[in-house]
Formats: C-alpha cells, structure tokens, sequence
C-alpha cells in the first residue's frame, strides 16, 4: 500500500482541477499497471500479425496443399515450415489467427449476453423466475466445462451449412464452436449480475425510475445495468482469453471448426503425431494461442484493478 | 449443523435432477449410437429397427429419460415391435444403483467405470498433493520476499503456465522429456500407458510413467493457486495479531508456520474443492495425450461411440461428486474457521 504525502500543492491541483469521470480514473490506473501495458502490446503485435500478414499471404496460400514439399522444416520459402499437405504454417497461422480471435470475441458476446439476460432477469425479478433461472444455472455450472463442450459440440456439429461472409466461405462449424463456447460459459457472468443487481434494485434511485413511471425494461437496461458494467467488462476481457483455450481444447479433440479453414486449435489436431519429428507444426500455433491469451489475462488484470469500484475514491 | 448439513443435501436432491435431465437430452442428442454398433459392418435396416427397439431408442425422450432413472422392470415392454406388450423389462434405473450396459461393450456401465475410476484417482490425488506443497512453497516464499527477483520469475512463470493450452505443455514437455532426453541418451520418461506390459503394474513402473501426466497437471494449476497463496499470504502478515506475534519474540519460523499460514491455507480449501471439476476436465484431454486409461479416456472414447449409457454414468458420477465436494469444502471451513456459522 502506498501512503500518499498530501501537500498544499496537491490541494490546490485538486480544486483548479474539474472531477475526473469515472473512465479517466480508471484510465488513470490502468496506465499505472505495467503488465497491463505490456499485454496491449502484446495484442497489438499479434492483431498486426494476423492482418498486416494478410497482405503477404492470400488465404489461398494458407489452403494451398502442395505435395512435393509435404512436412518440411522451416525455410526461407516457408518461414515456419509446412505442414502433412505441405501447406505453408506461417500463412496458416495468419489465416487461423484470425478466426481464432474471431471466434473469442464472439463466443464472448454469446456469453455475456445470455449471463447478463439471465442474471439480470433473475436479479431483478426474483421469486419463483430466480429460483428456476437459479437452478438452472447452477446445474450447468456443476458439469465441468469440458464435458459440456464435448457433448454439445457432438449435439451440434454438421447442423449449420458452409456459409460466405465478405467474400470468404467459413465452414459452418466456426458458428457451431462460437455458440458452443459461448453456451458453456454464461453461468459465472450471470451469478455476478444477479448479485449485483439485488444489491441495485434496493437502492433509491431505482425507486426514484419507478416513481417516474420508467417501465422494468428501461429499469433493468438503462439505470442497473450501467452500474454493473465494471464487473461484466472484466469478466469478458478474461472470457475471451479462455474461449481462445477452449477453441484449441475443442479442436485438439477433433471436434473444432473442420479444414480447409483453418484456426491455431484446429492446426493442432493430430499435433500428437508429428510430437517428435516435426514439431514445428504445433509449436508455432500454441506459442501464437499461448501469447494471446497471456496478453489478454494482462490486459484483464489491469481492467480489474482500475474498474475496482471500492479503490474507485483513492485515485492519485 | 445438523440442519443445516441436512438442508444443504436434500439440496442436492433436485440439482442432480436437473443436471441429469440436461446430460441426458444432451446426450441422446449428440449423434446415432447404432452407427458404431456393429463395429465395421453396416446394420441391416431390420436389425436397426430391432435394437433401437431392443435399447429403447424408439420411446419418447422423456420416457426414456424416465426409464434411465427409475427401470422398466415394474412394467411390460413390447419386444417384437407387434404392438403388444410382452414381459417384464429388465432394468433397474439408476436410482437402484443400475446405470444400464455398456453399448459398445455389452458389459454393466458401473463394472467398466470401477475398472478405471482407481486409474484416475492415482492421477488425481498425486496432482492435488504436488499441487499444494509447490503452491504453498512458492506462494509463502514469494509474499515472505515480495518483489525479490525470484517473486518476479514465479509471477512471470504463473502467468505463462495460466495461458498455456494443458496439452501443448503436455506436447512440450513430452518433447524435452521423453524426445529430447532419448536422443542425448538421458533417461526419458515415458510418454503413453500406465505400465510398461513387460514389466508389469508396478508400483515402481505406474510412478515413472506418472511423472509427465503429473507435471503437466500440475504446473497448471500451482501457476494459479501460488498467486492465491501470495496474495492471501500478504493480506495476513500485515495484520496486528502477527506483529503481535514478532512482538513477542517468537522466531520468523513460528510466526509463519504456526499463525500466519494457519490463516492464509484457508481459503485455498475453498479453491482446490471448487476446482475440482477443472481438474477433472483437464483429465479428458491430459488422459487422451498420455494414453492413461482413466474416466477422462473412458469419456472420450464413449463420446466417440455414442455409447449413452457410459456417457451418462460417467457424466452424472462426476456431476455428483462436484456437488458433494462443494458441500464437503463448505463443511471443513466451518471447522477450520471459527468465525464461520452457517445457521
């Protein structure tokens, strides 16, 4: 803890000075946390990565099988090697970044949108719709994750048909692993809303909407929820990192986004088979997965401590 | 106490109901059990119509989630398909202790778990032991001589082993261990199997091939728990009882091991029962790399086939055991803690 020397000086600072809002307080704080500094760094690098290397590599270059140069080490032709259909690894590693992070963000947003649905509904409510809501979450949150992963990745597989966005064709797979993900991770996000929010709606100013006339859906939407948004922007940040690691967990079991997309957890399927003689085709995607979510748990890091609302008063 | 022990089980009464309800759509759900049955040959359609009817696939989700549960023995089953009802059935229901057979094995579903459920536990407890002497060792040592170099490297460290996929540590380790040492003629570690089949289930032989399984495990997870040492470990030193205790003239020694860890291993009670359902998911895929025939493999191999009734057995067992450690972990803090009272 540190002791800070209030001085005269300090005092008049603070007076000239306008209150600071909440966000550049945490700003403020967030800038302070060295970690948290070098995984934004850590992200910027692997963002460039995946889209300033798309400009070098076409996506057909990370599709392109080539048979005369099938497993060869690492050479100036392909920096990191190729893989058993003698595609390139870096240009893989590109592409797949890509629909890794892709499917990260979005299995977060599944997530947060479900848990904050649920435990706000459940919060806010109460009776009979919380204890239902309530066990509900807590029987899914009693199946380890894993296990859930698997059985719904197999409950959904082959349902969604290939698609095309932007003009690139994803197999409908990578939709499959998103909700997947995002199905299996909602319940520790609800069980913070709901807390937070049967803390919220005891307080006045809820009471104060309601003398108003505000309906339960702008109650719940637009004066709890942006009280409980500290909490939830964390446990997002961190989701991310985790629905990154349960991609490649999903993947390595054979059950992830099917080829010829690629994604680092699928490039580490059947990893096991080439663990002694070509290991850089499962090295370089895990190093790639390995600093992503490192950055990110930094980033989440100092999210928490500089959206800690009971350190919010003690700023400078 | 009593009630409130009594309370928090019958507690547990519909949670288990309910989680077996989600596996058991779930599962059903998931792919055609049939599809592997015959191992390489094709079923004739016939014969599909005769087992699906045989393993009661036909009936309604709902009933045959009923008759997983409660049997079929109190009533008659139509056996031929000709619409008339025709003896008893034969199956107890999971209340009654019966999880049903094995479809790919023909064998009762509690019979092949008990076979490797010992398997699991030998992973299991070795992990959480090694887990808790490295997390206590490096999170005392790191809050004792905060922002030493040492404490820098263990954070570092934490956070890497944290953000690692388990089983690209697995294939790392198994590269430097068992690759790596084999070609510069070291001893290497084993990297599949329990026991070397020409030597036999030693306990000499099921240690050395734990070595690698273990540390994968545990690196895992001592990089999170070591962090909860160290700050809870921080929390409790500067607080008044323990310059008490300096004050005193107690030795360094005692005023950490004797009041200051008394205090700051509580809550780690707390976390190691609630991960417990963490590790055992860490098991499907450590099991699957290191060829350790556990429940983890056992699960795999069972959503591989479709096998339900495994699935299931395997799936609601644990469920069960998540629950009860939660409850046993809440029970043990009241004993540890005095402060506590559930009442």
């Amino acid at each position: 803890m540190t002791t800070t020397e209030v001085t005269w000086e300090f005092f008049e600072e603070q007076i000239e000075r306008p209150p600071l809002t909440p966000a550049q307080v945490a700003w403020r704080r967030f800038r302070r946390h060295k970690m948290a500094l070098v995984g934004v760094g850590l992200l910027i690098a692997i963002f460039l990565y995946v889209t300033v290397g798309a400009f070098f590599y076409s996506e057909a270059d990370a599709n392109r099988t080539d048979l005369s140069i099938t497993l060869s080490p690492p050479s100036p032709d392909h920096p990191l090697g190729t893989d058993g259909t003698g595609r390139c690894i870096l240009a893989r590693t590109i592409y797949g970044g890509q629909i890794s992070v892709l499917i990260g963000l979005f299995a977060v947003i599944v997530s947060v949108t479900v848990g904050v649905l649920i435990g706000a509904i459940s919060g806010y409510y109460g009776g009979h719709i919380d204890a239902i809501l309530m066990r509900f979450t807590e029987a899914m949150f009693n199946i380890p994750q894993l296990f859930l992963l698997i059985l719904l990745a197999k409950f959904l597989s082959g349902k969604i048909p290939t698609f095309k966005l932007l003009g690139r064709s994803f197999s409908g797979s990578v939709i499959v692993i998103i909700g997947v993900i995002g199905l299996t991770s909602w319940m520790y996000l609800a069980r913070i809303v709901r807390a937070n929010f049967l803390s919220l709606k005891e307080q006045e100013f809820v009471t104060a909407a309601r003398c108003i006339g505000s309906r339960n859906f702008s109650i719940i939407f637009e004066h709890i929820l942006p009280n409980s948004v500290a909490p939830i922007v964390v446990a997002a940040t961190l989701g991310v990192a985790s629905a990154i690691i349960n991609e490649a967990y999903v993947s390595f079991l054979g059950l992830g986004v099917q080829p010829p997309t690629a994604t680092w957890g699928n490039m580490l399927d059947q990893a096991y088979h080439h663990l002694d003689s070509e290991p850089w085709m499962w090295f370089f995607p895990g190093m790639l997965i390995l600093l992503t979510v490192l950055g990110i748990n930094f980033v989440g890091d100092g999210l928490r401590d500089a959206l800690d609302p009971r350190a919010l008063t003690q700023t400078e | 106490m009593t009630r409130y022990i009594i309370r928090r089980l019958l507690q547990t009464i519909p949670l288990l109901l309910i989680i077996s309800v989600i596996l058991f759509v779930l599962a059903n759900k998931m792919g055609d059990p049939l599809a592997s049955f015959g191992g390489r040959r094709r079923i004739r359609s016939g014969d599909r119509e005769r087992l699906t009817r045989k393993l009661g696939l036909d009936k309604p989700i709902l009933v045959q989630y009923a008759i997983w549960l409660v049997g079929n023995d109190w009533m008659k089953v139509d056996i031929d398909g000709d619409g008339i009802l025709d003896e008893y059935g034969t199956r107890k229901g999971v209340l009654r202790g019966d999880f049903g057979k094995s479809f790919m094995e023909k064998r009762p579903v509690l019979e092949i778990i008990k076979e490797r459920v010992s398997n699991t536990l030998i992973l299991m407890l070795t992990c959480e032991v090694v887990i808790l002497i490295f997390s206590l060792l490096i999170g005392i040592y790191s809050a004792l001589r905060q922002y030493s170099t040492l404490d820098y490297v263990f954070t570092a460290f934490s956070f890497i082993g944290y953000s690692m996929p388990i089983f690209w540590l697995a294939l790392i380790l198994m590269y430097i261990f068992a690759v790596n040492f084999k070609q510069w003629g070291l001893p290497y570690f084993p990297t599949i199997g329990m026991y070397d089949l020409a030597v036999g289930r030693t306990v000499g032989q099921i240690t050395w091939h734990m070595v690698l399984p273990v540390a994968t495990i545990s690196i895992m997870s001592v990089a999170g728990y070591s962090r909860y040492v160290r700050s809870q470990m921080l929390e409790v030193i500067s607080q008044d009882y323990i310059r008490t205790a300096y004050a005193k003239g107690l030795p360094e020694r005692m005023v950490i091991m004797g009041h200051a860890l008394k205090n700051a291993a509580l809550p780690l009670v707390t976390i190691v029962g609630m991960d417990l359902p963490l590790l055992l998911s860490g098991a499907v895929v450590t099991e699957s790399i290191f060829a350790w025939p556990g429940m983890g493999r056992l699960f795999w191999s069972a959503a591989q086939d479709t096998d339900i009734p495994v699935l299931m057995g395997i799936l609601v067992i644990i469920s069960a055991l998540v629950v009860i450690f939660q409850i046993i972990t809440d029970i043990t803090y009241t004993f540890l803690d005095p402060r506590i009272r559930y009442d």
